[in-house]
């Protein structure tokens, strides 16, 4: 048990932060039958905004005395400056996710599906090298939150970050299934035509889903930031492709399916490292994403409607 | 109400319609007859917003729609049955019909709605809790038109209500549709079933490779030798 509950903590930590991210791959595709390669950055550019917000919040020559508070370390500071610095990283990266749909997928939308798929690696490349190029390529992240041990692996950081996703996929969910705009956007996303002719302005819908998706994935990169106690211009690409395969895990398309398929990695990652091999987590990752797409393209939990990509 | 001027649209360097003009009054059933491939569903397509016009113009209660997006169109009331019914799958047969009524603000009226749609298809109001995708043709052509009924339509456009059904269920789908006409929808039906169609209508025009080539009376084309010969599978 020495090992199991620390590894099952960090297993949680993970697999909520691939959770976060998967969303994002999961619902573009849904509406646009698009993998949106340019969603690692999404992550990125969560950390890298994240600190930008961090670093004005506690600047004292920026903002005057108030940054003074902001590091005074009292309970109530932190968690505002928490939710501030998450807020901030959520929105502009909503932004971008909207602003990239508008100018690299939107004008490919009707020519055949390999151009988008081009263009989105495009948008990747782009954003990786104007954040190296143009901001840094990395930098440390500070922790915000006090350490705080509380036992078997759980610190106060990971119970955070477990917290918080499970909060937002619980948030995400209830918006899908319940509110008329997440309606909406399953219609849109089973048929876009369809949904077109009950008065949904399909195009809103997928600015709508541009904006979720990509401050999910902006959300897990600060907490990554955080976890890992940096970020780089690139860090966006292992957790990307990680939650990609808890994407394709949970039935591509399917937002339940992608909650559970992160937090099943993230688990079967720790568990590997811990039991096997560090060095053999990745491996095994990618092996779950070639057997799931060869032999249940549609997820272990999907029929297999292999029409898709 | 309805008033198509002209009308062309080309799928690639493909021209599918050539400057087809007809006009559908208050209270009509009109319908749309020809073989395949003649541009009957294109119309309807183009009219919805689902595809951009290549030029002509639409006119609906004296307002310019072409080339408005298929959201927009259909808050006009125009509601479009698309060929193959398409009904959302993992919706089940109610949140297919709040779908419908999307536009709907009042209350009231959504309820109204309700009742209307499960007066017409009790086997509907059995079915809500079921995924449209598992419905029979049959039920899902209910459910498509009881959706397109939740919009309150002031024109309702029908893309092959009868394919793929049983003849027992062509004639109810047929039975409802002949009751909204009474109940004051505008109706415009697009059919290959002619004879069914043309027994229904008060007027139709008849297409061919993109061009109406004939119009006249429901009466007068079940008459007309070419009609006949051409779509009635006679002579």
């Amino acid at each position: 048990m020495d090992t199991f509950l620390p590894q099952l903590v960090n297993g949680l930590t993970l697999g909520g932060m691939y959770a976060l991210i998967a969303l994002g791959y999961t619902m573009v595709y849904g509406v646009l039958l698009l993998i949106n390669f340019a969603h690692s950055e999404m992550i990125m550019s969560g950390g890298y905004v994240g600190l930008g917000a961090f670093l004005l919040l506690t600047n004292e020559g920026a903002i005057g005395p108030a940054a003074r508070w902001f590091t005074s370390g009292s309970a109530l500071s932190i968690v505002v400056l928490l939710l501030v610095v998450v807020l901030a990283a959520g929105l502009v990266t909503g932004l971008v996710g909207v602003l990239t749909e508008r100018v690299a997928y939107r004008p490919l939308r009707h020519a055949p599906r390999l151009a988008p798929l081009i263009s989105a690696v495009g948008v990747s490349i782009f954003l990786q090298n104007a954040a190296l190029l143009w901001i840094f390529p990395s930098h440390s992240f500070p922790e915000i939150l006090p350490h705080k041990d509380l036992g078997y692996g759980l610190t106060l950081q990971r119970v955070v970050i477990i917290g918080s996703s499970v909060v937002l996929l619980v948030v995400l969910d209830l918006f899908v299934n319940k509110t008329k705009v997440g309606r909406a956007m399953r219609a849109t996303s089973q048929d876009k035509d369809a949904a077109g002719l009950m008065g949904v302005s399909v195009n809103r819908v997928i600015a709508v889903t541009f904006f979720i998706g990509p401050a999910l994935g902006a959300v897990a990169g600060v907490f990554s930031g955080m976890y890992y106690g940096s970020i780089t211009y690139n860090m966006g690409f292992f957790p990307g492709i990680k939650a990609f395969t808890a994407a394709v895990l949970g039935g591509i398309g399917d937002i339940r399916g992608a909650m559970v398929g992160g937090f099943f990695l993230g688990l079967v990652e720790s568990m590997v490292a811990a039991y096997v091999s560090a060095g053999y987590k990745d491996v095994v990752t990618f092996l779950i994403l070639i057997v799931v797409l060869v032999f249940r393209p549609g997820g272990i939990f999907g029929d297999a409607q292999i029409e898709k990509v | 109400m309805l008033a198509v001027e002209g009308l062309s649209a080309a799928y690639g360097k493909i021209e599918a319609l050539h400057g087809v003009s007809f006009t559908v009054e208050e209270g009509e059933i009109v319908t749309l007859i020809g073989a395949n491939g003649a541009g009957k569903s294109t119309i309807l397509r183009t009219v919805s917003g689902l595809k951009r016009p290549r030029g002509g113009t639409i006119s609906f209660l004296g307002e310019k729609i072409q080339g408005a997006p298929a959201h927009v169109v259909t808050s006009k009331g125009i509601i479009h049955v698309p060929e193959g019914r398409r009904i959302f799958p993992q919706m089940t047969v109610l949140e297919n019909l709040e779908m419908g009524g999307f536009l709907v603000k009042d209350k009231a009226v959504a309820e109204a709605s309700f009742d209307r749609v499960f007066g017409l298809f009790p086997r509907l109001k059995e079915r809500v809790g079921q995924k449209g995708g598992t419905l029979s043709g049959g039920e899902q052509q209910m459910l498509a038109i009881g959706r397109a009924l939740m919009a309150q339509p002031k024109l309702l456009m029908l893309d092959e209500p009868s394919m793929g059904l049983a003849p027992v269920i062509v004639e109810t789908i047929f039975e409802t549709i002949a009751e909204l006409s009474r109940q004051r929808i505008t109706i415009l039906l697009v059919e290959q079933n002619a004879n069914l169609a043309l027994s229904i209508a008060d007027r139709g025009y008849v297409l061919e490779t993109g061009h109406v080539k004939l119009s006249g009376t429901g009466e007068q084309l079940l008459a007309s030798e070419d009609v006949r010969k051409a779509y009635l599978g006679e002579g």
